[in-house]
């Protein structure tokens, strides 16, 4: 099967089911110095095989939302599903990946060992492990590294082979909260262009959180602008830029009014304090 | 080495020239009551061919290095090591009961780290003890301990080793809590994504983040276990260990004994040390932790 016509069947798809809905959600933080408002009022839809970036400000709940989904956080109010469960029962049943700002690779496993982490709790045989270490290196351009150390990679490769872990276990849903941040520029549009082969050989609803504008455009099929004091969503923005994205996709006409756009959203967040 | 030996000159000289007068010497001034209130460096210039006889003292106030080292040589290479007077022989004593009582207190150490780690009240219970224990001169408790444990009939090697232990778990704990807590957020909430249980996380993560720690507190432990065991041998009236042959020399004057002594148990921790030195680079390495 060719990718194009991959990426037609889960638009489709993506149409008629939703894996992740938010109603009404509310999280309060209590500090020290009185309560922290970190989502207000926050209602989103994200259809199955949507790729959603979050963009915003520090401070705007975007990382929140994202660690709401994986249950690390609980709302406080309102309420969310993921695949149709609370997202404590969706993590039981392996819904989703997640990839953080850092690799947060085991210094001491190998490549190949740091993939295995999850597929070992989860008791997955060891042939069976082996053979999804090959796929997924595979999936992320790293075959052959199995053997190495972390330190012995680039901080590109590490990233990329944390994409690996969490891709290990068959997750329908990768959760990525600023995977690129600390790399540099070059290497990041590398990354992203990986990342698009990825997501549409695969199947995936990816949830992604950035704080740079390009990446977000360049990525996503929906753009969720967030505005901190309290975390909310001030625009939601289909993109219109087909599925299939050469890099230089980004100096078209469309690439452009659509970043200016999130810019706009992004300004009108700020307006009010 | 320099300041050692220019040390022993003012340190000895009252003693060579009484042993010159006794020998019939000329020394200024003549009495030993009349040299008693003089300063030692008066001595010494006032009587200058004695300076040599300072680094040759039989029982010296402070021997020379090159005494020091004749007197361990004799006691360890020249000596059988099965022999009462072979340094080796006592090193090798006290050694065992380093050994057991190190044993004793990194397992004792690393078992209330892990309580410590996994239980609040554990947490906030233990720790103010473990400090407690150790701001206890162990010259006092040292004696209490071996006379308690020989009224319920433990002899031997335990008592000393549980002396050692006693010192050198403190060192683990410290450094095993710090260790297992080493993992950051991102690592604890990356195994809560996989809904990783308590066990799964200290095997896969807290435990090998903590082997850097850990043998970092090994060393501190190993030589603390050394002093642990020396001391658990002076109040026992111990007959062979270096804490034996320490207290004996002290008793007879034999100053050269207690330092050939003092030098032997340095050596003795140093190659302690540096074995657990050898032992961490290898762990390391084989979890591929150094570059």
């Amino acid at each position: 099967m060719n990718t194009q016509t991959t990426t037609q069947a889960h638009a489709q798809q993506g149409a008629t089911e939703a894996v992740v809905e938010a109603k009404n959600l509310d999280l309060v933080f209590p500090t020290n110095d009185g309560s922290v408002q970190a989502l207000k009022d926050v209602n989103l839809t994200i259809n199955k095989g949507d790729f959603v970036s979050f963009i915003g400000p520090s401070g705007c709940g975007k990382t929140t939302f994202l660690r709401v989904m994986a249950a690390l956080e609980h709302p406080t109010g309102g309420s969310i599903t993921v695949n149709g469960m609370s997202p404590d029962e969706a993590r039981k049943q392996r819904a989703y990946g997640y990839v953080f700002q850092a690799a947060g690779l085991y210094p001491w496993r190998t490549i190949a060992k740091n993939i295995k982490l999850p597929l070992e709790i989860m008791g997955y045989s060891k042939a069976e492990q082996d053979k999804r270490v090959e796929q997924v290196l595979e999936l992320v351009e790293l075959t052959g590294f199995g053997g190495k150390y972390p330190w012995q990679l680039s901080g590109g490769m590490q990233q990329r082979a944390s994409i690996a872990r969490a891709l290990a276990f068959d997750a329908d849903i990768l959760l990525m909260d600023e995977p690129f941040g600390a790399l540099d520029e070059i290497v990041r549009d590398h990354l992203n262009e990986q990342l698009l082969k990825l997501w549409a050989r695969t199947n995936k609803t990816i949830g992604f959180v950035t704080h740079s504008i390009p990446e977000a455009v360049y990525l996503s099929t929906k753009i969720v602008v967030m505005s901190p004091r309290p975390g909310r969503i001030t625009d939601v923005i289909e993109s219109t830029l087909p599925r299939e994205r050469p890099l230089d996709i980004r100096d078209s006409q469309e690439f452009i009014d659509i970043a200016h756009r999130v810019r706009e959203g992004l300004r009108a967040g700020h307006a009010d304090d | 080495m320099a300041f050692w030996y220019a040390a022993c000159v003012p340190m000895n000289i009252k003693g060579v020239l009484d042993a010159a007068e006794r020998a019939g010497a000329e020394v200024t001034p003549a009495t030993s009551k009349a040299r008693r209130d003089m300063g030692t460096f008066g001595l010494v210039a006032g009587n200058t061919f004695a300076i040599a006889d300072t680094f040759a003292q039989d029982r010296p106030r402070l021997p020379a290095p090159h005494q020091v080292m004749s007197e361990l040589w004799k006691t360890t290479v020249q000596k059988k090591v099965t022999s009462k007077r072979s340094l080796v022989y006592h090193a090798q004593v006290t050694l065992k009961a380093t050994l057991l009582g190190f044993v004793i207190g990194t397992g004792l150490g690393i078992l209330l780290a892990v309580g410590i780690v996994h239980s609040r009240v554990m947490d906030m219970s233990v720790m103010p003890w473990a400090i407690v224990s150790q701001t206890t001169p162990i010259i006092a408790l040292a004696p209490m301990i071996i006379v308690v444990l020989y009224s319920i009939g433990v002899q031997g090697i335990l008592p000393k080793a549980i002396i050692s232990a006693y010192l050198s778990f403190f060192p683990v704990v410290v450094g095993m809590v710090k260790g297992l807590r080493s993992p950051d957020a991102m690592q604890l909430d990356l195994l809560k994504t996989y809904s990783a249980n308590t066990n799964q996380g200290f095997w896969k993560l807290r435990l090998p983040s903590s082997m850097p720690y850990l043998f970092t507190s090994l060393k501190i432990g190993i030589a603390a276990s050394l002093l642990g065991a020396i001391v658990g041998e002076l109040p026992t009236g111990a007959v062979s260990g270096l804490g034996a042959r320490l207290l004996a020399g002290s008793y007879y004057g034999q100053t050269v004994q207690i330092w050939s002594a003092l030098f032997a148990a340095a050596i003795l921790a140093g190659l302690l040390v540096a074995l657990l030195e050898l032992i961490e680079k290898a762990v390391l390495k084989r979890m591929g932790m150094v570059s």
